[in-house]
């Protein structure tokens, strides 16, 4: 099992596209290891899709390789899509078929075997929620269900590799949850890749994290490593009766503050340092009226705007 | 795995009302045009007998019936054709199939296998007619099977560009207008170009130019003639559509 967890699944270098004079996406580099959830978070145009597509085939990128399990996904395209499973931003459904018919017609095109299709598509229902609807046609389902259906698609042919495009856009907050729940349990014995610019999504699904901006990665690493890197380096400071600025500013270990309120505090750590103590002792002894000293929450959130704005300055 | 697409674009174009319609009114106009050659040929059977060779009922029934279904196909196909692969384009499912791990020929063999099944059952309907006058007398089946493989090859041709034109487009109807004007413009040009060229005496320029007109090529199956020129046009000319197709797809790979 430790062999396997170390298997990567997904290796893509230096992947660009250019569409005429336009870079979508610039030289984006990852890898994936067997059993880890990667979450693609960016804004809206910042390459995330173009990416997706580039992975699962779907666009020729300008330069750079991708391969999927050891497979050259350019070389042999076929045996490389084999170990993928898509679902792109717009769940590519048949609305004239019933759910069994197409998950079924997925799995053929997807070169299932004949003995093993039947179980394949029922498992593939059953995980999506899909049992009770299997004899309805798609084009008759709610949005919610005509995503799993598209995930269904994606799962179905029990790949190594899933992509999911932003799975859980238009769905109501339960489904979201089992969408996830979902998510998470592929991960146990597959990769999966996600893009979303939902920020807890993020947080709650993935082990690790991409921040594409401007179709370069702006930041990639762990959701722990993620949460270190800020949560541990700003603090929400709230005073009932603030000094200037400048006065918490000349704390030994502060960066740099920035008001958040009227009262509130966003203070950044210099590295290596954790003034939090000595925060609390100046406030005391200066009677700020010190209420809140809290790591700043929303952490993604602010990491985000942070990477995205900064790379915008540069 | 071209069965499962072929298939799949057979069940699409049944789910579809346009499938059932193209159905019933090539139906009514064969039966129409059927019955009106049949009444003909009683009305002039007397005289017939009188002649030394007389043309059969086939001649006279059963090639006009497959003339007056080229003339449907003509029209039927661009439509029928049209949602291929402009529709997959629109509704974005296309995506569906170039994930799953299937070459682009595959994918394109598929959909055009799918449409010959159904232009198939189109000959099939055309031939039970003619067929039908067994119960009162005999047929000249080389003849018969002569215009089959003619209607079939005609019907692949037509569908070859459809499928062509369904790939360059996102709009089905603006597909079947390219198809339409596509075939149209190929079966004049073809024609008057190899009247033209053969009435200058330029044979090798003429041949060529008949490749581009399916309809010339139809001309010898109609009078039982195996013409292995004109077989050979029509299947290049469905190959050179399928390739392009094929090349065209690929191309939307890279071009994005």
């Amino acid at each position: 099992m430790t062999a396997q967890t170390a298997e990567i699944t997904v290796s893509a270098q230096g992947l660009s596209r250019k569409f005429g004079a336009h870079t979508a996406v610039d030289n984006v580099s990852l890898e994936l290891k067997r059993g880890e959830i990667l979450g693609f978070l960016g804004p809206n145009g910042a390459g995330k899709t173009t990416t997706m597509q580039m992975l699962t085939g779907n666009l020729a990128p300008t330069s750079g390789t991708i391969s999927i399990c050891g497979v050259d996904l350019f070389e042999h395209p076929t045996l490389a899509k084999a170990r993928i499973g898509y679902l792109p931003e717009h769940p590519p459904l048949y609305r004239e078929l019933t759910v069994l018919e197409y998950v079924d017609l997925a799995a053929r095109l997807h070169r299932v075997a004949k003995a093993g299709r039947a179980a394949a598509v029922a498992e593939a229902l059953a995980r999506c929620g899909l049992a009770d609807v299997a004899q309805k046609l798609i084009g008759a389902l709610s949005k919610g269900y005509q995503q799993r259906v598209g995930i269904a698609q994606a799962i179905v042919h029990r790949p190594d590799v899933v992509i999911l495009d932003e799975p859980t856009v238009g769905l109501d907050p339960n489904q979201i949850r089992e969408i996830r729940g979902l998510i998470h349990e592929l991960g146990a014995n597959c990769s999966v890749i996600l893009s979303t610019h939902i920020l807890p999504e993020v947080e709650s699904v993935c082990d690790h994290v991409q921040i594409l901006h401007h179709g370069s990665t702006a930041f990639t690493d762990t959701i722990a490593g993620l949460k270190q890197f800020h949560g541990g380096r700003m603090v929400l400071l709230g005073l009932k009766r603030p000094p200037p600025a400048a006065d918490i500013a000349a704390v030994a270990g502060v960066a740099r503050v920035e008001p958040a309120g009227d009262t509130l505090f966003r203070v950044s750590f210099a590295d290596n340092a954790d003034p939090s103590e000595e925060l609390a002792r100046r406030a005391a002894e200066k009677s700020w009226g010190l209420y809140r000293l809290a790591p700043a929450q929303s952490s993604l959130e602010d990491v985000f705007v942070h990477l995205t704005q900064k790379e915008e300055q540069t | 795995m071209i069965f499962t697409i072929a298939g799949k674009e057979l069940k699409a174009l049944f789910a579809s009302p346009l499938a059932w319609l193209v159905l019933t009114f090539l139906q009514l106009i064969l039966a129409f045009g059927f019955l009106k050659r049949l009444d003909d040929f009683m009305q002039i059977q007397p005289q017939l007998i009188q002649m030394a060779n007389p043309p059969g009922i086939t001649e006279l029934v059963a090639a006009p019936v497959f003339a007056t279904t080229a003339i449907v196909l003509l029209f039927a196909v661009p439509l029928l054709a049209m949602r291929l692969i402009a529709e997959e384009r629109r509704n974005q499912t296309m995506v569906l199939l170039i994930s799953a791990p299937l070459s682009m020929t595959e994918i394109v063999l598929g959909k055009f296998a799918g449409l010959m099944v159904f232009l198939l059952l189109i000959i099939g309907i055309t031939t039970l007619m003619p067929l039908s006058l067994l119960l009162g007398g005999s047929l000249d089946f080389g003849l018969l099977l002569s215009l089959v493989i003619g209607a079939a090859l005609l019907a692949a041709c037509f569908a070859a560009v459809g499928l062509y034109a369904s790939c360059l487009t996102a709009q089905p109807l603006a597909a079947a207008m390219i198809a339409f004007s596509l075939l149209l413009g190929m079966l004049l040009a073809g024609e008057t170009a190899a009247d033209g060229l053969r009435g200058r005496d330029l044979q090798v320029p003429a041949a060529l130019a008949q490749v581009l007109s399916p309809l010339k090529n139809f001309e010898p199956f109609a009078k039982g003639v195996l013409d292995s020129y004109s077989i050979a046009c029509m299947l290049l000319l469905v190959a050179v559509f399928l390739i392009l197709t094929i090349r065209r797809l690929d191309a939307a790979r890279l071009r994005g």
